[in-house]
Order: C-alpha cells, then sequence, then structure tokens
C-alpha cells in the first residue's frame, strides 16, 4: 500500500513536472524580437493596415505626393521629412510596390539642362527613401524637366509649383 | 451612331505617338519692313501669263520681298510705291527707280501652262548702272510658287551679298497645346518662313530637342512616349524611324557629326548626364566626360574633331569645349553666370548661347572674325534655343510672351526681327536645316 501510494505520488508529481515543462516551453525566457506580430493587431487602436491599398488614398502623409523645391537646388526640405518616412514605410510593408519619382524644373534656363536639374531632385527623393528603408528595385527616377508644367505663368509662383518631384505609384503592392 | 463615336475616339486615343506626315497649322508672321539703311531694292509684281487667274497667296514678288526684308541686309520698296510694273529689263525706265533710291531692280513672269507645269523666268539689275546682273529662268509645277520665290530670293542674295542665300531652307520645331498632363506635343517641320508646316510627329508625351542630318533627310529628337526620354532618329519623307538610345536615366540632346556617321548624347545611365557619343554604323557608345556635374548639349564644330557643351561642372552652367576622342574639357565663356545650348553656324564663325543674367535669359552671339566678345542681340527674359540658318546670316530663337511659347527670327547682327507665333499654343525649340543638297 505505501509503495503504490508512493508510485502514484511519483507518478503525480512526474505529469505534474510534464505539465510545468510544457508551460515552460510555451513562455520563451527571452522575447524573440523579430517576430512581427500579425498586421490586424499592429495599431489595433487606429484601425490602420499598411498593406491595406486604400490607407494610399486616405492616410494624409501617403495621399501627398509632391515635393517641392527652391530655385536651383536639389536638397529636400525638412518638411517633407513625414511624408517621405510614410512613402517609405509603404513601401517597406509592400514589396511588390513601384514607385517612379517624376523630376521637374521650372521654365528658366535651357530645356535639356533642365532634365539634368529634374533628375536631381528626383534622385535627392529616391536617396532619401532609401535611407528610410525603400528598396532600390521599387524606385525609378524620370526626368520631365520644364516639360510638363503644372501652370504657365511666368511668376515666382507658378515657378515654385513647378519646381517639383511627383510621386507615381506604377504598382501600388 | 454612338457606338461608332466611341469607336472613333478610341482610335485616335490610340494615336500615344504617331509618326506621320500630315498637315498642321501654320505658323503666324506679321508683314515685315525692311531695316532703315539696308540696301534698297525694288522687286516688281511678276507678271503673270496664264489662263487661270492668279492665286494671290503664291503672288512670288511678295514672298521674295519679305524674304530680302528678313535678312537685314535689304529693304524691299513697299508695293504701293511701285509705280510702273515692268515684266523685262527691256521696259524698265531707269530715272523712275533711281528717283526711288533703288540700288537693284528685279523682274519677272511667270508662264502658267495648262498641264500646271510652270516656266519663271526673272532678271537682276543694277539700277545705277542699268546693267544685268542675272537672268534666268526655273521651270516648275503650280503649287510650288513658294518654293521657287525662295530660290528666286537666294540667287538674289548670293548675287548681290556674295553669300549663299539660306531662303530655300526649312525649319523643325515643337509645339504643345494644353497644360500639366493633358498636353499634346507636335513635331513640324515648315519652310524657313514658317509656311508649309507638316506634322512629323504626334504624341501625348514630350517631344524635344529636335536636329537634324547633315543630309536635311532626318531628323534626331527626344520622346518621351515610352515613359522615359528616349532618342529616335527618324526619315522625314517617309515617317521610318529607329529607336536609338533608350537607357535608364536621361536619353537626351542629340546632334549629328558633321559627317552624319555619329550621333553626340546627353546620357546618365551613369549616374549623372555625360556627353556620349554614338557610332551610327556600329551602334558603339563611347563615353567622352567623366564628372558628377550635369554635361549636356553637345555640339560639333565644323570640322567634326571637337565638341562645345554646356557643364555645371563650375557650379552653373558655362560652355566647353572637348576633343571628339575625349580628354580634359576647356572653358570657352566668361561672361554671364549662366551659359548654355550654344548653336554653332555653318562655318563655325559664329557661336549664339543662351546667356543668364539674374535670372534674365538672352541670346549672346559671339562673332569669331571680330573677337571673341558675347555681344547680346535679344532683350529676354527667357530667351532660348538659337538657331543659325545655314548660312550663319539668321538666328531662330524661343521667347516666351506671357504664357505662350513664340519664336524669333533675327538677323546674325540682331538689327531685325520677326516673330512667328503658332495660333494653337506653344512653339518651342526651332531648328534650322542645312541647305538643300544642289
Amino acid at each position: 500500500m505505501n509503495n503504490t501510494l508512493r508510485i502514484l505520488a511519483l507518478a503525480a508529481a512526474i505529469a505534474v513536472l510534464a505539465g510545468c515543462k510544457t508551460k515552460s516551453n510555451e513562455t520563451p525566457e527571452t522575447p524573440r524580437a523579430s517576430d512581427p506580430p500579425p498586421a490586424a493587431q499592429a495599431e489595433p487602436a487606429r484601425g490602420e493596415s499598411w498593406t491595406d491599398v486604400t490607407l494610399l488614398d486616405t492616410k494624409p502623409c501617403l495621399k501627398a505626393r509632391t515635393v517641392n523645391f527652391d530655385f536651383d537646388q536639389a536638397d529636400v526640405s525638412g518638411q517633407f521629412d513625414e511624408m517621405i518616412g510614410c512613402h517609405a514605410k509603404w513601401l517597406q510593408n509592400n514589396p511588390g510596390a513601384r514607385l517612379t519619382l517624376e523630376g521637374n524644373a521650372d521654365e528658366r534656363g535651357t530645356r535639356e539642362y533642365n532634365l539634368g536639374l529634374g533628375e536631381r531632385r528626383g534622385n535627392a527623393v529616391r536617396d532619401l527613401l532609401l535611407a528610410k528603408g525603400a528598396r532600390s528595385e521599387q524606385l525609378t527616377v524620370v526626368s520631365y524637366g520644364e516639360e510638363r508644367p503644372v501652370c504657365a505663368e511666368s511668376t515666382d509662383d507658378c515657378w515654385a509649383r513647378n519646381r517639383r518631384a511627383d510621386l507615381v505609384y506604377t504598382q501600388r503592392q | 451612331m454612338r457606338p461608332l463615336l466611341i469607336l472613333w475616339l478610341a482610335l485616335l486615343g490610340l494615336l500615344l505617338a504617331s509618326p506621320v506626315l500630315a498637315q498642321s497649322q501654320a505658323l503666324v508672321l506679321p508683314p515685315i519692313t525692311g531695316r532703315e539703311g539696308a540696301t534698297p531694292i525694288v522687286i516688281v509684281p511678276f507678271a503673270w501669263q496664264s489662263a487661270s487667274p492668279q492665286d494671290p497667296a503664291n503672288d512670288m514678288a511678295s514672298i521674295i520681298r519679305s524674304n530680302l526684308n528678313r535678312s537685314g541686309q535689304f529693304r524691299s520698296l513697299d508695293l504701293d510705291r511701285i509705280v510702273e510694273q515692268p515684266s523685262q529689263l527691256d521696259q524698265v525706265r531707269w530715272d523712275i527707280w533711281k528717283q526711288q533710291k533703288q540700288n537693284y531692280l528685279v523682274v519677272g513672269r511667270v508662264l502658267d501652262n495648262p498641264d500646271a507645269t510652270q516656266r519663271v523666268e526673272f532678271q537682276l539689275a543694277n539700277v545705277l548702272t542699268g546693267e544685268q546682273m542675272l537672268s534666268l529662268a526655273l521651270q516648275s509645277r503650280r503649287g510650288e510658287e513658294r518654293s521657287v520665290a525662295h530660290q528666286i530670293s537666294d540667287l538674289i542674295y548670293e548675287k548681290i551679298t556674295g553669300i549663299r542665300g539660306a531662303f530655300w531652307t526649312r525649319i523643325a520645331y515643337v509645339t504643345a497645346t494644353g497644360l500639366g498632363n493633358n498636353i499634346r506635343y507636335r513635331l513640324v517641320v515648315a519652310d524657313s518662313d514658317g509656311f508649309n508646316p507638316q506634322n512629323i510627329v504626334q504624341s501625348n508625351e514630350p517631344l524635344m530637342s529636335p536636329a537634324w542630318s547633315p543630309d536635311g533627310r532626318r531628323l534626331a529628337y527626344v520622346s518621351f512616349e515610352r515613359g522615359n526620354s528616349a532618342i529616335y532618329i527618324q526619315e522625314i519623307a517617309t515617317g521610318a524611324r529607329r529607336l536609338v538610345s533608350s537607357f535608364k536615366g536621361i536619353n537626351g540632346a542629340p546632334a549629328f557629326s558633321p559627317d552624319g556617321n555619329r550621333l553626340a548624347l546627353a546620357l546618365s545611365r551613369t549616374g549623372n548626364p555625360e556627353i556620349t557619343i554614338l557610332d551610327l554604323a556600329t551602334n558603339q557608345f563611347t563615353q567622352l566626360t567623366r564628372n558628377l556635374a550635369i554635361d549636356t548639349e553637345p555640339v560639333w564644330m565644323p570640322d567634326g574633331r571637337e565638341l562645345l557643351f554646356t557643364s555645371d561642372r563650375g557650379g552653373r552652367p558655362q560652355i566647353y569645349r572637348v576633343s571628339a576622342d575625349g580628354g580634359d574639357a576647356a572653358r570657352v565663356s566668361f561672361q554671364g553666370d549662366y551659359n548654355a545650348r550654344i548653336s554653332v553656324s555653318a562655318d563655325g564663325q559664329r557661336w549664339a548661347m543662351v546667356q543668364g543674367n539674374r535670372n534674365v535669359y538672352r541670346i549672346a552671339v559671339i562673332d569669331r572674325k571680330l573677337n571673341d566678345t558675347a555681344r547680346i542681340i535679344t532683350d529676354g527674359r527667357l530667351d532660348e534655343s538659337p538657331t543659325f540658318a545655314p548660312n550663319g546670316s539668321m538666328i531662330l530663337y524661343a521667347s516666351r510672351e506671357g504664357v505662350r511659347g513664340v519664336l524669333y527670327a533675327v538677323s546674325a547682327d540682331g538689327r531685325v526681327k520677326q516673330r512667328l507665333a503658332y495660333a494653337d499654343g506653344d512653339v518651342r525649340e526651332p531648328s534650322w536645316s542645312p541647305f538643300r543638297q544642289r
């Protein structure tokens, strides 16, 4: 009788220990940071999904598709940082996405030289996107120089609108 | 009815970029008076001998008068002061024209036949001596009146000035109608006075930088129809074309070498625009410049051994010179804070470029027979794309007036200017053809 009890107690103890062991397997000692949480749980409070294509048309920093430049400059001003960061994040989350950066210049100066200026602007935006996590195969730079103005007046205001890089998704996801 | 309309519209929509040879809207030129102090010449209206009435649009004497006035070197007597209309030299009363202070006189007749062939006879004489200088006849057909008038203008011009005339030549230019993503572009070839325009290419994407081959049979140009700049060479007569450059990045600024065997261009496939030479027979590309700047707008010197081009390697765009075999480039423009898009006359003696000074862009000309100082010959504020007539005596360039692009023809000394405008929108990027092959 004492032996049976002891065997039962031992079996019970083993069972409990076996159960504990299983439990400890399920709970890792150190958290594994490389596991991304499922998308649906990413930002549950805002209801935003970075693989939901409608976000491109609803989230303000993604709806914004134009970077403007100072005269004769191809430096990207800090005011476009958030917008470019958003597009970089979209590209990171959507590896199939393809973005063309169309560089433009205002009408002053010669046309072929302005193709070069437009390209510098497209390149500047491309380089920022790459730095923020986009992959180079996702990006193409095309310069239109002064050939595709959005306005025709010879005024500072119109010139400022034409000095731009346009972000054009040829593939959204 | 509706399905047909939709089908028709769809077919029109498919014409994304079509090489066509079709009529286009003409450039509008105001009448032009000769410059004070230029050589006075009277072109008497040509007598018309025919069973059918004359079409006033083809009045040859009027075309010749406009041509000579536009050159800046002649002042043709106004029609209302031509008090007599002899058609042969033996009918001329010289004292009338001496009183009018004319130096030269031209008379002529058009014999128009029922089979639509024409014989045009004309004579050029020196008023002061009464001496005949030219007596010639040209055979042609009805419908070729403008061509004949241009050829006669060339003969008169060359006889008096000793310089070959460039009236019987052509110009290529680009037109654009609309804004933003809805612009319709055309590459057009017309007579040197803007008449008889023919559409060479039409596209919904930009067209740029037309460049003539030395034999006048082909045009190289930049087209964005593939979604990026690319360079085509097209036969004007047939519309047949060949894609010669479509690398990643910029494919721009094509320029045929004087022997027609090579094409200089600007390619940015290496990361920034560099002057490159394409051998048209072997399809080999040879890169000429090597630096981080924008190098573009190459132009060949007449001996085909050197090129001039635009570079901003010094900070802002200036003109540089480099051997066609490559090597170091030397700066050649030293006035103004911006110099670009240089154009060289066929004999290499005159250079025209876009010069910017505090954001006002004008055409500057260097006459190397005089000295190396650039002379500003236009008013700006946004003048560009200078192109020489093949005899170097006139320059066509693009300018802006309000929201429109227009062209101007100006004599190389800057003294006479004529405006050419396109009724339907913008006109830009003129390129003057070489002489027609004799």
